[in-house]
C-alpha cells in the first residue's frame, strides 16, 4: 500500500504547491489525479517518484518510507524521454542494467512483443511515431517490474484516436502484473475510462478537493450513460474546485462520504 | 556527411526512400567539389604552358608537384612532415585532456565554474601568439615552447566546447537517469557521455583546426625541420613552389587528421538526427 501522508511542498521562493496531501492508495488500484493548472498534481507525483522531496509529510510504500527514487515506483512523463543514442530494444532495457544479458534480452523481447514493437526493436528512438516513442517509454517503465506506476499526464501529447489507442493499451498492460498506477492528467473522460478512483484537487495552494470512486466494470463502455454519468460527476466536482466560494471540505475521510453530490 | 550504408539500410521508411538516388550522388557529390580548383588548376597550368605567364611567383601545378616529388626523393619531405605532426599531436593531446578535465569540471559543478571560468574567458581573450615571446623565454627554442603553444590553442575549443555540452544536459533526460536510480558514475557513462558526445566531437575538429593555426605560427617563429620552417625557408630562398607545396600539404594533414575524427567517431554517433543524412548522404 502507498501512503501519503500530509505531504506539503514549499518551493524555494514561497510558492506552496502542495498543501497537507493525504491518501491512502491500494496495490493494484489505479488512481487519477484530477485539477486545474497550478494545483500541485505534477508536484506531488514528482514527490512520489522521491525526484523532489516533500517539504514535510510522508510518503511510505509497504511501510518504506520514499525520499528518493524507488525500485519498486516507476514513472512515465509526458514526454517518452527515450535516450536518442540508445536503440528501441536498449531503451526497453535500460533499467535491467543488473540483469545478466540473457534475461535482460528476454525480458526487452517480450516487453517489444506485447507493445507491438518488436519490429522496432532496433530502429532508432528518432524513426518512431509519438505514439510508438510513449509505447516504448510505457515498456521501458514496466519491464522492471514496478509495484507503483506514476503516470504525469502521459498522453496528453498525442492526438485522440493514438490517446484512446493507448489508455486501451496501459489498461492491458496493467492487467498482466496489476501495479498501482497513479495518473495526472487534465483529461476528464481519461480518468473516468482508467481509474478505480479519482482524486480532484483544488489549486493554490495545490490540496485534496474531492474524491469520486468509479465503480464501472472492465472493458468501460466510452458511450454509456453511466460513464456518461461518472464523467458529468468529476467535471462538476472539477467545476466546483475551482470556484472558489464552495469551501474545503475534508476528503480524506473515506471513499464513502465522498459521494456528496 | 558520413556517407555510410549500413545505416542507411538500417533506417526505416524516409530513409529508404533516398537510399536509391544517394548511390549515385554518393560518387558524383565528391567529385562535383573537386570540379572547380581542378579547372582553376589546370587553366593555370595551361597558361604557363602557353607561355602568357612565367609562373615564377605562382608556380603551376605540375611545378609543385614536382617540388613535392623532389622533397619526397630526398627524404626531406618525410622528415618535415614527422616533425610537424608529432608537434601537433602531442600539443592536441595536451590540450584535449587539459581542456576536457577543466571543461567538465566547469561543466558539471557550478562552484568551480564560478571559480574558474572567469580566468580561463580573461585568457580566452588574449591572441594567443601574445604568448610566444614568454613561451620562449620560459621554455626555451625548442619542441616544449611549440608543444605548448599548440596546446593554448587546442584547449579553448575543447574546454569550451565540453563545458557548454555539459551544461546543456537535457534535465529530463537526467531525470531518467534518476529514477532508474543511476549512481553517479553510471550517470556519466550511461547517460552524460553520449549527451555531450556530438558537441564534443565539433570541438575536437574545431581544436584540430587550431592546433594546426599553431603549429604553423610555433614554426614560424624558429624551427630547422617542419613544414612550417619549409614555408619560412621558400620565403627566404624565394621559392614560391616550395611555399605552396608545404601548403598543399598542410591542407592534405588538415583535411585527413579532420577525417579521422570524424570517422573515429561515426559509429557512436549514428543515431543522431543528422540534417545532412536526413536528406540522403
Amino acid at each position: 500500500m502507498l501512503a501519503l501522508d500530509r505531504v506539503s511542498k514549499t518551493y524555494p521562493n514561497g510558492v506552496q504547491a502542495l498543501a497537507r496531501f493525504s491518501a491512502e492508495i491500494r496495490q493494484g488500484e489505479i488512481v487519477a489525479i484530477i485539477g486545474g493548472s497550478g494545483c500541485g498534481k505534477s508536484t506531488l507525483l514528482r514527490a512520489i517518484a522521491g525526484l523532489d522531496r516533500a517539504s514535510s509529510g510522508t510518503v511510505t510504500l509497504d511501510n518504506e518510507s520514499i525520499s528518493s527514487p524507488h525500485a519498486k515506483i516507476g514513472i512515465i512523463f509526458q514526454e517518452p524521454r527515450l535516450l536518442p543514442w540508445l536503440s528501441v530494444a536498449d531503451n526497453i532495457g535500460f533499467g535491467l542494467a543488473d540483469l545478466p544479458t540473457a534475461e535482460r534480452r528476454e525480458r526487452v523481447a517480450r516487453a517489444l512483443e506485447r507493445v507491438g514493437l518488436a519490429e522496432k526493436a532496433q530502429a532508432w528512438p528518432r524513426e518512431l511515431s509519438g505514439g510508438q516513442a510513449q509505447r516504448v517509454a510505457i515498456a521501458r517503465a514496466l519491464v522492471p517490474q514496478p509495484e507503483v506506476l506514476l503516470l504525469d499526464e502521459p498522453f496528453s501529447a498525442l492526438d485522440a484516436f493514438t490517446r484512446r489507442d493507448l489508455q486501451d493499451h496501459l489498461l492491458d498492460l496493467w492487467a498482466d502484473a496489476r501495479p498501482t498506477l497513479i495518473l495526472v492528467t487534465h483529461d476528464v473522460d481519461e480518468a473516468v475510462v482508467l481509474a478505480d478512483r479519482v482524486l480532484v484537487m483544488r489549486p493554490r495552494p495545490g490540496r485534496l478537493f474531492d474524491q469520486i470512486e468509479i465503480n464501472l466494470g472492465r472493458p468501460r463502455d466510452r458511450n454509456s450513460p453511466l460513464f456518461e454519468n461518472f464523467k458529468r460527476s468529476v467535471l462538476t466536482s472539477l467545476d466546483r474546485s475551482l470556484d472558489r466560494s464552495v469551501p474545503d471540505r475534508d476528503a480524506t475521510q473515506g471513499p464513502g462520504q465522498a459521494m456528496w453530490w | 556527411m558520413i556517407s555510410d550504408a549500413p545505416v542507411l539500410q538500417q533506417a526505416s521508411e524516409p530513409a529508404e526512400n533516398v537510399a536509391a538516388p544517394s548511390r549515385l550522388s554518393r560518387y558524383a557529390r565528391p567529385l562535383l567539389g573537386i570540379l572547380l580548383p581542378l579547372m582553376l588548376a589546370l587553366g593555370w597550368e595551361l597558361l604557363v604552358w602557353l607561355g602568357w605567364s612565367n609562373g615564377r611567383l605562382v608556380p603551376p601545378p605540375s611545378r609543385i608537384f614536382a617540388t613535392i616529388a623532389e622533397l619526397a626523393r630526398s627524404g626531406e619531405l618525410v622528415r618535415h612532415i614527422t616533425a610537424t605532426l608529432w608537434r601537433v599531436a602531442l600539443g592536441f593531446a595536451f590540450g584535449v585532456v587539459a581542456g576536457t578535465l577543466l571543461g567538465a569540471i566547469s561543466g558539471y559543478w557550478s562552484l568551480a565554474r564560478r571559480l574558474l571560468d572567469p580566468t580561463v574567458q580573461a585568457l580566452r581573450a588574449i591572441p594567443s601568439l601574445a604568448w610566444v615571446p614568454l613561451f620562449i623565454l620560459w621554455l626555451g627554442i625548442f619542441e616544449t615552447s611549440k608543444v605548448v603553444l599548440i596546446a593554448v590553442g587546442v584547449f579553448f575549443p575543447v574546454y569550451l566546447g565540453v563545458m557548454g555540452a555539459v551544461l546543456s544536459v537535457d534535465r529530463k533526460i537526467v531525470e531518467v537517469g534518476r529514477t532508474f536510480r543511476l549512481s553517479g558514475p553510471a550517470m556519466i557513462r550511461r547517460i552524460l557521455l553520449p549527451a555531450v558526445l556530438p558537441a564534443y566531437v565539433v570541438s575536437l575538429r574545431v581544436g584540430l583546426g587550431l592546433g594546426w593555426m599553431f603549429v604553423v605560427a610555433a614554426e614560424l617563429i624558429g624551427a630547422s625541420e617542419g613544414l612550417g620552417y619549409l614555408l619560412l625557408d621558400g620565403q627566404q630562398l624565394g621559392k614560391p613552389a616550395q611555399i605552396l607545396a608545404a601548403i598543399v600539404i598542410f591542407a592534405i594533414l588538415g583535411k585527413l587528421t579532420d577525417w579521422l575524427i570524424e570517422v573515429a567517431a561515426a559509429p557512436f554517433l549514428r543515431w543522431q538526427d543528422a540534417f545532412v543524412r536526413a536528406k540522403g548522404a
